[in-house]
């Protein structure tokens, strides 16, 4: 069948600069670029390009740039060109849509309605500089009261806490599995937790042998496909992360292609080689709320009650009484993510149309859980789409205990946001298991640049911090009277607590 | 409280009390009772720390007559008001006696009514509730409920004397000469909020605690929310308010020690509890991993006091003043070492307390300790 498709890209090249060098050739895994002996000219194929800008980076002369097809449809706000080319794509395949990364439409974002606030004249702003700002956050249950004695200025404490994560900085790598990513990606973010005083998040992928040593910075997950879950595994990491959905695909499974499935991932992940590894939808022993406490417990009892449990869900409408109901069931940490949410691969319908904003489930959750009295029972962690120190600082304001990254954490290792992870043909060797594009990640480079993105973010936050007058992060927490909503409706400012701006 | 009174208490709907302040307390530490001339005379050399816009003075030991009862001093607004508190008060309690405030004419800014009830708790109580919670709801009650009425003070032998005005027109007005006490909290107020409201002056009461405060908590919110899912309602939405029920909560109903209460709402920083011996590290960390949206944080000074006890905190980075000093039986709180001086030239010791370290001074006299333990026993 002859596509209709016009190509979305268009690659420009500047003769009198190119000196046929054919990096672009090398660096290109979609194959769009190459070089013509018999007429010594490079030629490339604008229908494959994606716009990773991996060729326009590492061009030695900069003779490449990419430039969107304007495209040869008429205006129309309607029937947008994207519209029509999803449309035609799919008459062309029959099939679901594909895409990666998260939700890339405008109208689902509330960080930028929303102001922080700062001290001026009547209390003083703090220097960040000159004076200590802490940011550590502690994830896990807390009591409701301490018991203690008081013995000539001794203090004996007589409770006990539950098990406890120590983050230096509100900030941890989101779950992204063994797999969709490959393994430089995944010890880039281990090593840079580790130095960096946080976590990371394994994914649902297992976690390779060779990075157990990071485990005491690792939050192990189990989700619907067992994958690579075993004993050695669950006491690898400091905390254990049960996942129920996940934003950018609520309510579906994921699938790993099996040519994805190569000798080190089919061992990780205790599958058989070149299988395809599916998780289903639902986890099929938790088909209620008490199943899901058999799980907690049955993962507690196997870690001897050492370890925090997470539970993570995608936001969603019922959020708030769902997260009441987790707690209860006994989970330390509340995981949420929310509509932006990103992912190597999912249908693009759901990703674009499935689960509510990540702003108003923080409100919502940390809301419900203060009305029933047991916020401090559990922590909760706000994933989907934060793209700034701001968008963090502002999820902590709202309620949150520490936030998960993961597309910038991929950002600063190179991605450029294509939305192609599912091709597995990653040009930037993120996305990918493939060995010869996998090495363009070098974790020794990874793992500085993901340190210096948590230090910049960090350093961000105590500046702003210290604005409002506040030197520790608990001061910030749930303070909603530090921010100010602009453009939103009584509604919207009710869900989030928030005063209007001026008000 | 309704839409008209939340107008009337925070007419500009403002997040927490922008106020700047001259705080003053002095106590003897024998339960010894002395006159207002030295706590006013002290207020009134500290004239500028306030605008005119609110003083007032919490007295410990001024009803030996009545200790046995609590007392409601309230404030009306409305006879209105006073007929519907009336009808909460007998609701709850006996009332052995009740009259008039005594006051005489002063430079004071739109006095209301204000009357002061003597009551016993019923002996029978809802819910098994103690007399303590009878007079916590009873004061919740008349604050959200009646809309023009407001509780200044409903502890046992002490009263709070508040209002719009300078400290010692305020004590003028309300003839404080005419009183003894063991122990003065004092407050003279600068507000940028809520002028003209008198239940918005410190000192600021629940039971027998009292709080006055210089600062502004940039902490507020959350340390309310915080509060609210132990029960509290802040109603008037100041800063002050949450200091006075954080009391309650952590000293009166978690019955923690006031030294570990300092290390909660003033926290020590993550590196000096890493740099302790082991187990007082473990200790410090769980106290602020469990209490950390009780960190009073941004700047404060504060005394806080209740029968027997008078406590004196500033923020950990102490960004308000407060200077104590002892001659003789006497502990002398203040923001202003002037102050101090001038109602005792000669002190035995004057010391700057720093940042986050309380300076608790108790009575060791008899009869008092009897008082703070007949109510601890209920």
């Amino acid at each position: 069948m002859k596509s209709y498709l016009p190509s979305e890209f268009i690659v420009e090249r500047d003769e009198d600069k190119c000196i046929r060098c054919k990096v672009c050739v090398n660096q290109c895994t979609y194959e769009t670029h190459s070089y013509d002996e018999q007429d010594d000219v490079m030629r490339s194929k604008d229908e494959n390009c994606v716009n990773c800008q991996r060729c326009v980076t590492m061009c030695p002369t900069h003779a490449l740039s990419i430039k969107k097809n304007p495209g040869p449809f008429r205006d129309n706000a309607n029937w947008t060109s994207e519209i029509i080319k999803d449309i035609k794509k799919q008459a062309e395949t029959g099939g679901v849509l594909l895409t990666g990364m998260g939700a890339d439409k405008p109208y689902l974002t509330y960080w930028e309605r929303l102001l922080v606030n700062a001290s001026q004249v009547t209390n003083p702003s703090i220097d960040p500089l000159r004076e200590p700002m802490e940011i550590r956050t502690y994830l896990g249950a807390k009591p409701d009261a301490l018991e203690m004695d008081l013995e000539d200025g001794d203090i004996e404490l007589k409770t006990k806490l539950a098990p406890q994560l120590t983050l230096e900085t509100p900030i941890m790598f989101s779950a992204m599995s063994y797999g969709a990513i490959s393994l430089n990606v995944h010890e880039s973010l281990a090593r840079a937790a580790t130095k960096a005083g946080t976590y990371f998040n394994t994914g649902e992928g297992g976690l390779d042998s060779r990075l157990y040593k990071y485990g005491e910075h690792a939050i192990v997950q189990v989700a619907s496909g067992r994958f690579g879950v075993h004993s050695n595994y669950l006491n690898a990491g400091a905390a254990i992360e049960i996942k129920i959905g996940q934003g950018a695909k609520p309510g579906i499974g994921g699938h790993l292609p099996g040519e994805k499935v190569t000798d080190d991932i089919a061992r990780t992940r205790m599958i058989p080689i070149g299988t395809d590894a599916l998780s289903p939808a639902p986890q099929h022993d938790i088909y209620s709320i008490e199943d899901l406490r058999q799980l907690i417990y049955a993962l507690k009892e196997a870690t001897d009650y050492t370890k925090p449990v997470s539970v993570k869900i995608a936001a969603v409408h019922n959020s708030a009484a769902i997260a009441s109901g987790m707690v209860r069931a006994g989970a330390d940490i509340i995981a949420l993510d929310g509509v932006r949410g990103s992912t190597g691969a999912a249908p693009k319908v759901i990703r674009d149309n499935v689960g509510i904003p990540i702003e108003l489930a923080i409100a919502s959750v940390d809301q419900r859980l203060r009305d029933e009295g047991i916020r401090n029972k559990a922590s909760i962690v706000a994933a989907g789409g934060f793209r700034s120190s701001g968008d963090v600082l502002k999820a902590i304001a709202l309620g949150a205990d520490a936030v998960y990254i993961a597309t910038a954490a991929l950002v600063a290792l190179g991605c450029t946001v294509c939305q192609k992870c599912y091709t597995g043909k990653c040009p930037w060797g993120i996305a990918t298991s493939d060995p010869w594009i996998s090495k363009r990640i070098n974790p020794d480079i990874g793992a500085e640049r993901l340190v210096n993105l948590l230090r910049g973010w960090s350093m961000e936050i105590k500046d702003m911090m210290g604005g409002m007058g506040v030197n520790a992060i608990e001061s910030l927490r749930g303070n909603r009277l530090h921010l100010r909503g602009v453009n939103m409706t009584d509604t919207e400012l009710k869900i989030l607590g928030v005063k209007m701006a001026g008000e | 409280m309704n839409e008209l009174d939340r107008k009337l208490v925070n007419p500009f709907n403002n997040d927490k009390d922008f106020a700047g302040c001259a705080i003053f307390g002095m106590m003897d530490l024998e339960g010894k009772r002395f006159g207002s001339k030295d706590p006013v005379k002290a207020m009134a050399n500290m004239h500028d720390r306030s605008n005119g816009l609110g003083g007032g003075f919490a007295v410990y030991g001024i009803y030996p007559a009545f200790k046995d009862y609590y007392a409601f001093h309230v404030m009306y607004l409305s006879r209105d008001a006073k007929d519907k508190t009336d009808r909460i008060l007998a609701s709850c309690f006996n009332i052995i006696y009740d009259e008039e405030m005594q006051t005489k004419p002063a430079n004071v800014i739109d006095p209301p009514l204000m009357w002061r009830y003597f009551v016993q708790a019923k002996k029978r109580r809802p819910e098994n509730l103690t007399e303590d919670e009878c007079v916590i709801q009873a004061v919740m009650r008349i604050n959200t409920e009646t809309g023009k009425a407001f509780v200044f003070s409903s502890g046992k032998d002490m009263g709070v004397f508040k209002g719009v005005g300078f400290p010692e027109d305020i004590a003028d007005y309300f003839c404080l000469e005419d009183y003894q006490g063991y122990l003065w909290s004092c407050h003279g107020r600068f507000p940028t909020n809520t002028p003209g409201w008198w239940g918005g002056a410190h000192p600021f009461n629940v039971l027998d605690w009292t709080v006055v405060h210089n600062g502004e908590l940039s902490s507020y919110g959350i340390n309310r929310r915080y509060l609210e899912m132990y029960g509290y309602k802040c109603t008037l939405q100041t800063d002050t308010e949450v200091l006075a029920y954080a009391f309650d909560l952590l000293m009166r109903r978690q019955r923690l020690p006031i030294e570990v209460v300092a290390q909660i709402l003033a926290a020590p920083f993550w590196s000096d509890i890493d740099s302790s011996d082991p187990k007082r590290s473990y200790t410090l960390r769980a106290i602020r991993q469990t209490y950390g949206s009780l960190l009073m944080n941004g700047p404060f000074s504060v005394v806080v006091a209740h029968h027997g006890e008078m406590i004196g905190l500033t923020d950990r980075i102490k960004l308000r003043p407060m200077i104590a000093g002892t001659r003789g039986d006497l502990l002398y709180l203040s923001s202003e070492e002037a102050a101090m001086r001038l109602v005792s030239p000669k002190l035995d010791r004057l010391w700057t307390p720093r940042g986050g370290e309380p300076v608790i001074g108790r009575v060791g006299g008899k009869k008092l300790v009897e008082v703070a333990a007949k109510m601890e026993a209920q």
